[in-house]
């Protein structure tokens, strides 16, 4: 494009039919003032044969920007997941740092023994009567505040994952989805690890030390948190963990490839756990 | 009002509904090529069955704004001429891409429709502009995209009254709505859509004279 650009031009104007990097750029970027008659323009002007021909290469031009953007925009859906459950971390971890000095200091003060955020929430409305007891109720205040911050931040999550990662979401839940995303550094990412990777990510350390030759190699990550790992007994947990990791591992490139939730991936995941856990039953 | 060209009743297991003519988009009852066209996933649907004075003929131009996944938009085009179809999120946006790649003339479009600036160098003027955004100020979404629809056109809109106002009776919100639409369009007809959409009203409108 050597033209000037002016505002008002059609999303045509100086494209070459076979460039479809600018077609999709004219599309996503450009913008008129008002509507014209773009098909007859373009006939005028020669760029196309006739109107059939215009609509053939609008068409294809609008559909190619349309899934382009589409999936730009949601791969910046995965990395907002991976901020918010970062934020939630460290909303969560510093209310408790905090709570603990208040308990400490508010132990003393009223003559009590209250433990954790919920002590802190609850001397939160008591009334200052001298200068340090304002301090300590203001800063319990602060831990109520951030505790309700991090409350906030993981409904926001719950909201969110599933339109990020639909099937991911349904097997894993929305915490544990981003918390693999945010390992992986996203959904592309995750996509392109193996199962053996989604199996153990989040226990790095516990990997190196295998590879070192100094451990047995771990089980699991961070996928512990899931109920089929956690909730089937310690014999069998090491093939529950392989069996979860597969199937996320199905689901993330579902998510990323398709978009489309599958439920058939669940239903093959509770099968093969049901299996699992029967055979440890049977003995 | 009569059905548009390329709308039938059709016999869906033995009973009749509307249909239109086209590839398959997901898993709607077909019979020889006609796709039953389901009201209560369409809210057009709902106004066609309600016999609304909707005015298409078939094969007009169209800007659908709010094409969402696509089901309704899928149904408008296998009746219309060129169809530009306008929806703001990512997610539904795959769905609306694999529809348009099976017709002709659907053009699918990720953008907001509160900004009509930005598709005015893709969307010619059209004979039938289709509405339904579920954003607070659908009325002034109307508005700012009447400048597509050419003078004898026709807007054909879905009001959402939760969107306006969650709390409010759905009455005074469509009494709102229908009053700030006046600004730029003539009512022609209005009409509650259930029972196939709850607290939604369907309105048929054509832009004022020299207004524009």
């Amino acid at each position: 494009m050597t033209e000037t650009s002016d505002p008002d031009d059609a999303w045509f104007t100086g494209l070459d039919r076979d460039d479809t990097d600018a077609a999709r750029a004219a599309i996503k970027e450009g913008s008129a003032a008002k509507p014209r008659d773009w098909p007859t323009e373009a006939v005028e002007a020669g760029v196309v044969d006739d109107h059939e021909d215009y609509y053939e290469w609008l068409r294809s031009a609008t559909v190619d920007a349309a899934r382009a953007t589409a999936s730009d925009r949601e791969r910046a859906d995965d990395q907002q997941l991976i901020h918010l459950l970062r934020a939630m971390d460290d909303a969560e971890r510093t209310a408790n740092e905090l709570a603990e000095r208040v308990a400490e200091w508010g132990g003393s003060r009223f003559g009590e023994s209250g433990s954790g955020v919920e002590y802190a929430v609850e001397i939160a409305n008591r009334a200052a009567d001298d200068p340090a007891t304002e301090r300590l109720i203001a800063l319990a205040q602060e831990v109520a505040d951030l505790d309700r911050e991090a409350r906030d931040i993981r409904e926001t999550i719950e909201r969110l994952a599933p339109d990020v990662a639909p099937n991911l979401a349904a097997m894993a839940g929305p915490a544990l989805t981003a918390r693999l995303l945010s390992l992986a550094g996203g959904l592309k990412q995750l996509a392109r690890s193996t199962s053996g990777t989604v199996q153990v990510l989040g226990a790095e350390d516990a990997l190196f030390a295998h590879l070192k030759g100094n451990a047995p190699s771990p089980k699991h990550g961070i996928i512990y948190t899931h109920e089929y790992v956690r909730g089937t007994d310690p014999e069998h947990r090491g093939s529950a963990a392989r069996a979860l990791a597969g199937k996320l591992t199905l689901a993330a490139r579902v998510d990323h490839y398709s978009g489309e939730r599958k439920p058939e991936l669940d239903a093959e995941l509770d099968d093969r756990i049901a299996t699992i856990r029967a055979r440890g039953e049977d003995e | 009002m009569t059905l548009p060209e390329g709308v039938e009743r059709r016999e869906f297991d033995g009973r009749e509904a509307l249909a239109t003519e086209g590839a398959t988009v997901s898993d709607e009852p077909t019979v020889a090529g006609w796709r039953r066209w389901n009201p209560d996933r369409s809210k057009v649907g709902a106004m066609l069955e309600h016999g609304m004075d909707h005015g298409l003929a078939g094969g007009e131009t169209v800007l659908y704004l709010g094409a969402a996944s696509g089901t309704t938009v899928s149904h408008i085009a296998d009746f219309s001429g060129p169809t530009y179809a306008v929806e703001f999120a990512a997610r539904p946006m795959r769905n609306l891409v694999g529809v348009a790649q099976d017709r002709d003339r659907l053009f699918p479009l990720l953008k907001d429709a509160r900004m009509p600036e930005t598709y005015a160098h893709v969307v010619e003027p059209v004979d039938v502009l289709i509405q339904d955004v579920a954003t607070r100020g659908q009325a002034e979404v109307a508005l700012a995209n009447r400048q597509f629809l050419r003078d004898d056109g026709r807007l054909l809109m879905a009001i959402k009254a939760r969107s306006e106002d969650v709390t409010a009776d759905p009455e005074t919100v469509f009494d709102d709505v229908a009053e700030t639409l006046e600004d730029g369009y003539e009512i022609v007809d209005r009409r509650r859509l259930e029972p196939y959409h709850d607290d939604h009203l369907g309105v048929v409108a054509v832009p004022k004279a020299g207004e524009r």
